[in-house]
């Protein structure tokens, strides 16, 4: 049908005339031609192109929309034929009336639209013609496979590395790339040993990158560059960046030694310490004094201090009794830090949960936790009487000044139990990161967030859908710290609403 | 016979000229070249004559005439442009519905015509759209077939619906005709030319 040509509102009722050129008889028309010398004087699909070329690429299948967009679409499919009809330059002087792919054998790469369109010409006539456009398809690889296929991912990596035995803090700023979004612009996220290395396409991306991993955690940073490649000519050079980034070693939980000048700069604090909490700042509190002090990571890498014990070094103990001290009691100095006003300071007696029952096991020790113990209750200490560290401030310190036991933290019930109990989950950067060793960390870090809501807030807690079924029975018998329903988000779910029905459900 | 020609450049010769059986007037041109060939063609018979109408060389559309006489434009008339107005041979002439009673009196006084006020495919320029001789007469191309019948039962000539000046349906603009001899626009195409002298029986 290529080139069928009519005119548009004929009246049939109208006398015939002579078309003026070759004296056919016709309807009057405002040019008084026929069609076929009309068609001689002008054609209407005079500038729009018979041929054009579609690039495809043929690993991701997605053809090309100019200027430099890649789209996904089928054959003799809408999103095709748009494809084919912007194509085409001349279309926009003509009305396009209707369009439609002719089939072609799918492997030959001709892709055929069979076009309608009006046009008016001499004197107010509207010509009405049909034709095809053939489109040759032309592989062409888009952007995107050509640094797949050239291995060249990446211009600037991150690595975040997090020496140390406990990765809490790591998976604490998981949650805060998670939060902040800031994974959305890596190229790709790699775990290695101790750590996790994220790809940047550009240096900027990656410094942005980094700059938020320094505001929310202390740590360092260290940029290095390689050459790849330069042209002498113009004067370009082709650099790979790296940017390392080393978090501060000591996490929650853990009790360190501070170096005498740097306890000493802190308000006088005392030289053994909790870590109660990391955020963009080291939060150490004194368990003797209550006396608080936060280390920056500047300050952190100027003087390091190591841990005495980790969260993997201690021990369980049973609280025998607990005397809160009155505010009266404290012994307080000119030019001292701080004293935190969410702790009390308070003397502990303790038994190993393996002694319980002997005679004169009982240890008296001053702790930081007497807001939450009393007598029965559990509690996670640092032995350090019986046990064997290596760290030489500790040992610089004089044998009197050493307490027995350092309590830490207060055990609210099994771990299992309190896993079962949990009714939330956390996203992660990656879905295969989870290894053995690494899930008591995980666990523990989870069990921080229920105790600390300070930091539960930096961090999008998800409800479980997989856990809402559980009884709440026996929720009268848990005292421990949870996470209210309030905190949680609803994770996105396509195709079912939380009531099991379709999705749509929920529009009304 | 028909004759092709153009007035400096212009194939709308019928505004320049005005054709009858017992004269012909012609627009003062810049050059003598449009007068030289109707002179040519009509000085044995008939006197060709220069001429201009209040200064105007638009003498085709302002007057018309048959070998009766001659009607130029009056000052009281509202649509002045007599040519496009008007078209008639030595018998009938037909005119522009809104046209003066007193302008059709004159009319038919002058040019011993019977008068009838008409309109042609929807066009009241009964003078622009239409060309009339005692032989025949050719009308606008939209014309239907009905109107045509009745038409040339009132005028008592035969018509056709037809084009001049390839395809222009402005008639009395590019076409001038009287019993004998025709003159038409230079772009009229032959098959124009081939119904024009079939209809106005100018075969010699």
């Amino acid at each position: 049908m290529e080139g069928d040509v009519a005119f548009v509102a004929a009246d049939p009722t109208l006398s015939r005339i002579l078309c003026c050129e070759c004296g056919t008889p016709i309807e009057p028309n405002p040019t008084s031609m026929c069609v076929a010398c009309l068609r001689t004087h002008v054609d209407i699909t005079d500038g729009i192109p018979k041929q054009a070329v579609l690039y495809f690429c043929k690993s991701c299948e997605r053809y090309l929309q100019p200027p430099d967009s890649w789209v996904k679409c089928a054959l003799e499919t809408r999103e095709l034929l748009a494809l084919c009809l912007k194509k085409l330059k001349g279309l926009s002087q003509v009305r396009l009336v209707d369009a439609a792919f002719v089939w072609t054998e799918p492997h030959s790469r001709r892709i055929k639209v069979k076009l309608t369109i009006q046009k008016e010409v001499m004197n107010g006539t509207i010509l009405q013609q049909v034709f095809i456009v053939e489109f040759v398809v032309n592989t062409q690889m888009c952007g995107d496979c050509h640094r797949a296929e050239a291995k060249d991912f990446w211009k600037a990596q991150v690595q975040l590395r997090m020496k140390g035995q406990n990765k809490k803090t790591f998976y604490y700023l998981e949650q805060l790339i998670l939060k902040h979004k800031m994974h959305e612009q890596t190229v790709n996220i790699k775990p290695v040993h101790e750590g996790l290395d994220f790809m940047f396409a550009n240096e900027a991306q990656a410094r942005k990158f980094v700059s938020f991993v320094e505001s929310v955690v202390p740590c360092r940073t260290q940029t290095s560059k390689k050459l790849i490649s330069h042209d002498v000519r113009n004067n370009t050079y082709n650099y790979k960046f790296t940017l390392s980034v080393e978090l501060v070693p000591v996490c929650k939980d853990t009790v360190v030694c501070l170096p005498r000048r740097l306890a000493h700069q802190m308000g006088g604090i005392g030289q053994l310490c909790v870590v109660f909490r990391v955020a963009n700042v080291v939060c150490l509190i004194d368990p003797s004094t209550g006396q608080v002090a936060e280390v920056s990571g500047g300050q952190y890498w100027r003087q390091p201090f190591g841990a005495v014990g980790g969260p993997r070094q201690l021990t369980e103990f049973v609280v025998m009794d607990c005397e809160v001290q009155r505010g009266g009691e404290r012994r307080t100095f000119a030019g001292q830090g701080a004293l935190s006003t969410r702790h009390q300071v308070a003397d502990v007696w303790v038994v190993r949960s393996s002694q319980l029952g002997q005679e004169d096991a009982a240890i008296h020790t001053r702790s930081h936790l007497g807001h939450l113990l009393k007598p029965g209750d559990l509690v996670l200490g640092l032995d350090l009487k019986n046990s064997n560290v290596n760290n030489d401030h500790l040992e610089a310190m004089s044998e009197e000044k050493l307490p027995d036991v350092l309590l830490v933290k207060k055990v609210f019930a099994d771990p299992a139990a309190r896993h079962r109990r949990r009714r939330w989950k956390l996203k992660h950067l990656r879905d295969d990161a989870e290894t053995g060793s690494q899930d008591r960390d995980y666990a523990e870090f989870l069990e921080d967030l229920e105790e600390d809501p300070s930091v539960r807030g930096n961090v999008n807690i998800y409800r479980d859908a997989t856990k809402v079924a559980v009884d709440l029975d026996d929720e009268g018998g848990y005292e421990g710290p949870q996470v209210t329903l309030q905190e949680m988000l609803e994770d996105l779910q396509l195709g079912e609403d939380a009531t099991g029905g379709e999705g749509a459900d929920m529009m009304e | 016979m028909a004759v092709r020609t153009q007035f400096e450049g212009n194939n709308e010769i019928g505004v320049f000229s005005n054709l009858t059986n017992a004269y012909c007037l012609v627009g003062i041109g810049g050059s003598e070249n449009f007068y030289s060939l109707f002179e040519s063609e009509l000085a044995d018979q008939i006197p060709v004559v220069h001429a201009s109408i209040a200064g105007c060389r638009i003498v085709g559309n302002l007057s018309v005439g048959n070998r009766h006489g001659l009607l130029i434009r009056r000052v009281e008339e509202r649509l002045s442009a007599l040519g496009n107005v008007i078209v008639c041979n030595d018998y009938v002439a037909l005119v522009h519905p809104d046209l003066d009673r007193e302008t059709e009196d004159i009319l038919a006084d002058t040019l011993k015509v019977e008068v009838f006020r008409h309109t042609l495919a929807d066009n009241l320029l009964v003078g622009s759209y239409s060309c009339l001789s005692n032989q025949g007469g050719l009308v606008h191309p939209k014309t239907t077939s009905q109107d045509l019948d009745e038409l040339s039962s009132l005028l008592q000539v035969p018509l056709v619906a037809g084009t001049v000046n390839r395809g222009s349906d402005v008639l009395g603009a590019g076409l001038v005709v009287n019993d004998w001899c025709a003159f038409a626009g230079l772009d009229t195409t032959s098959t124009e030319l081939n119904v024009i002298e079939s209809i106005f029986k100018l075969r010699d």
